[in-house]
């Protein structure tokens, strides 16, 4: 019996060693194919990881002069405080519903202008079209910010110019709380719903010509074929867009509101991000700002963990 | 309209329908350039002439004169040059590490490929946040320096996803018969995995140059001495800050008028209107395969 287990114990560790050294030779065969991820590694782990753990000064009485690791741990004293202030849940609020309006302004429209697209069949036109709504995808909002300024100010915008002509008041598309979420929305869908019809462009290529065919034959409309066949071989990439959206509510578009809003719309258009950026850089509370960083990654994480069993549920591949 | 199409076989209702579809969106892509179009219409505008109207439709008087100021601009000059910098060196940078990467982990039996994948991918789902990276960069001295706007965005994780994606497509027996006749995995990657990728990295390449063209808001954090401003930043201070002075009561407004500004964005958009539509066609292949398999 004992000698038995001895001779099991030895022909195990020989295994493991046979197994450590297949490891190596496995590593030594592929060397230049690890080494070529080790810059990425790097990358990674000091420019995402160490800022994840770095995250725990929300949880400390952050002191410059001591560093992350060097100060003090404090607890959810941070969180304690910040759940008792009202411009919290501002923020929070803003975030959501600027989000919300995006999604249901920004979400159909690609889809409804690739199914116009789809129809066209003379590729030049299509083709010009395309490239046109494009291009404000490639621009950045400081840029896009600027002519949204030159088109819309109250002396000299064009579109007041309009509005005077026909006798109305200028409206402060920018300056007046009571549009600038409007103004937020709709210039948003402006830089990208061209862009967004790529997907569903491309999801329209892939769908089978004899399907068309088919109907065609049995003397289906260009209208029933867009509801018959076009709608549901998209219906996948629309489901799985939208549960993507789903998963990045707590995105409202940071860089558009910080080139666009000043004092006069923090009521309605202050968001996490940017209450994060002035409370932790312009006014120097670390701790805390990062405490309302943190709080976003989380939820943001749980939406995206739904979002993506969602997309499970739903029958396509997980995102992740 | 659209209900007309029911009765079958009338090609009437069909063709209105075309009518319509060509009108509305030739009217959407109007829409979505006049914006340009009036941007560039005021920076040819002389400043009286833009003071005397708000309904800019074609440029009745024109002039250089917006256009020579900012020429003359010596800022002006000094951070196109810092965006050219950051572009050139960030995208090869970007193309570099991102190749590389994507190469290795599209190697679906590599030992250890699935566990970084993993470690990779949940960076897109949780992120330390804003002030964290801000104290890494800042204890890594790279404050006030472009490096700052180049190696934290060295590699984009959706366009790693995307690439290598597009080299998990390629068929295998390709690279095994080069294996067959000796080539190396590194000359895989030169001889056959890059060749034939082209139309996937250079979408790649495009969208990484306008992003680091683009970028602004790393800037706003690292950088504070006008001299390694990069365009877009000098944009934001010309565009937004003299408006706020004005609004508080200055007269910066006058001072560089409507058409001057409108001068300096055209020249800042210029470089991507001439480059972005040779790319087009790449688009649709690059966009579908990251999105919708990820």
């Amino acid at each position: 019996m004992f000698m038995e287990a001895k001779v099991l114990e030895k022909k195990k560790t020989r295994k493991t060693e046979i197994r450590s050294n297949n490891l190596c030779r496995y590593f030594l065969k592929h060397k230049y194919l690890y080494f070529m991820l080790l810059p990425a590694i790097v990358y990674y782990i000091i420019f995402h990881y160490v800022p994840m753990y770095g995250a725990i000064i929300a949880f400390k009485n952050f002191n410059v002069s001591k560093g992350i690791l060097g100060s003090d741990w404090i607890g959810l004293a941070n969180f304690k405080q910040l759940f008792q202030m009202d411009k919290f849940y501002q923020v929070i609020w803003n975030t959501l519903t600027i989000s919300l309006k995006r999604l249901i302004v920004g979400f159909p429209t690609p889809i409804i202008m690739a199914l116009l697209l789809n129809e066209v069949k003379r590729t030049t036109f299509k083709k010009t079209i395309q490239t046109a709504i494009y291009l404000p995808h490639f621009i950045s909002w400081v840029i896009l910010g600027g002519m949204l300024v030159n088109l819309l100010s109250l002396d000299n915008g064009l579109v007041n110019g309009i509005i005077t002509a026909f006798g109305g008041s200028p409206i402060g598309f920018l300056t007046d709380d009571k549009y600038f979420v409007k103004t937020l929305v709709v210039s948003m869908v402006w830089k990208e719903f061209g862009w967004n019809t790529i997907i569903y462009m491309a999801a329209l290529l892939g769908i089978d010509p004899q399907l068309y065919e088919a109907a065609i034959v049995d003397g289906a409309s260009r209208w029933k074929q867009t509801i018959h066949i076009t709608i549901p071989c998209i219906m996948s990439t629309i489901v799985v867009v939208f549960i993507l959206r789903l998963g990045g509510l707590m995105e409202a578009g940071f860089e558009q509101i910080f080139v666009l809003y000043h004092p006069g719309v923090y009521k309605v258009a202050d968001i996490i991000d940017t209450y994060v950026y002035r409370t932790g850089l312009a006014e120097g509370k670390f701790a805390m700002a990062s405490a309302v960083g943190l709080f976003k990654s989380l939820i943001n994480f749980i939406l995206l963990v739904l979002a993506n069993k969602m997309s499970r549920m739903a029958g396509e591949e997980g995102v992740f | 309209m659209k209900k007309r199409k029911n009765t079958i076989q009338i090609p009437t209702g069909s063709k209105i329908f075309d009518i319509f579809n060509y009108i509305f969106l030739s009217i959407v892509g109007i829409l979505t350039l006049y914006p340009f179009w009036d941007a560039f219409v005021v920076s040819l505008s002389p400043i009286e002439e833009y003071l005397k109207t708000s309904i800019h439709l074609w440029p009745t008087k024109i002039s250089i004169e917006p256009y020579s100021y900012m020429l003359n601009l010596r800022e002006l000059w000094i951070s196109y040059w810092n965006t050219i910098i950051v572009t050139v060196v960030g995208t090869s940078l970007n193309m570099l590490m991102t190749i590389m990467t994507a190469y290795v982990l599209s190697k679906k039996d590599l030992k250890g490929q699935r566990i970084i994948m993993f470690f990779i991918i949940f960076t897109m789902m949780f992120s330390g946040g804003l002030i964290p990276l801000y104290i890494v960069i800042k204890n890594l001295k790279m404050m006030n320096s472009l490096a700052a706007l180049i190696i934290p965005t060295a590699m984009s994780t959706y366009n790693l996803i995307i690439l290598r994606n597009f080299f998990y497509s390629i068929p295998q027996s390709l690279e095994e018969a080069a294996m067959i006749d000796g080539c190396s995995e590194i000359g895989i990657l030169f001889k056959i995995v890059i060749p034939i990728s082209k139309p996937a990295i250079t979408t790649i390449t495009l969208f990484y140059a306008v992003t680091n063209w683009n970028q602004f808001f790393s800037a706003v954090l690292y950088i504070y001495d006008k001299n390694k401003w990069p365009l877009q930043l000098f944009l934001r201070s010309l565009l937004f800050e003299n408006d706020m002075a004005y609004q508080a009561g200055g007269e910066s407004l006058f001072m560089l008028g409507q058409p001057m500004k409108m001068a300096a964005v055209m020249m800042a958009i210029i470089p991507i209107m001439c480059v972005y539509p040779f790319f087009q066609k790449h688009f649709t292949k690059g966009v579908m395969l990251g999105a919708v398999k990820g």
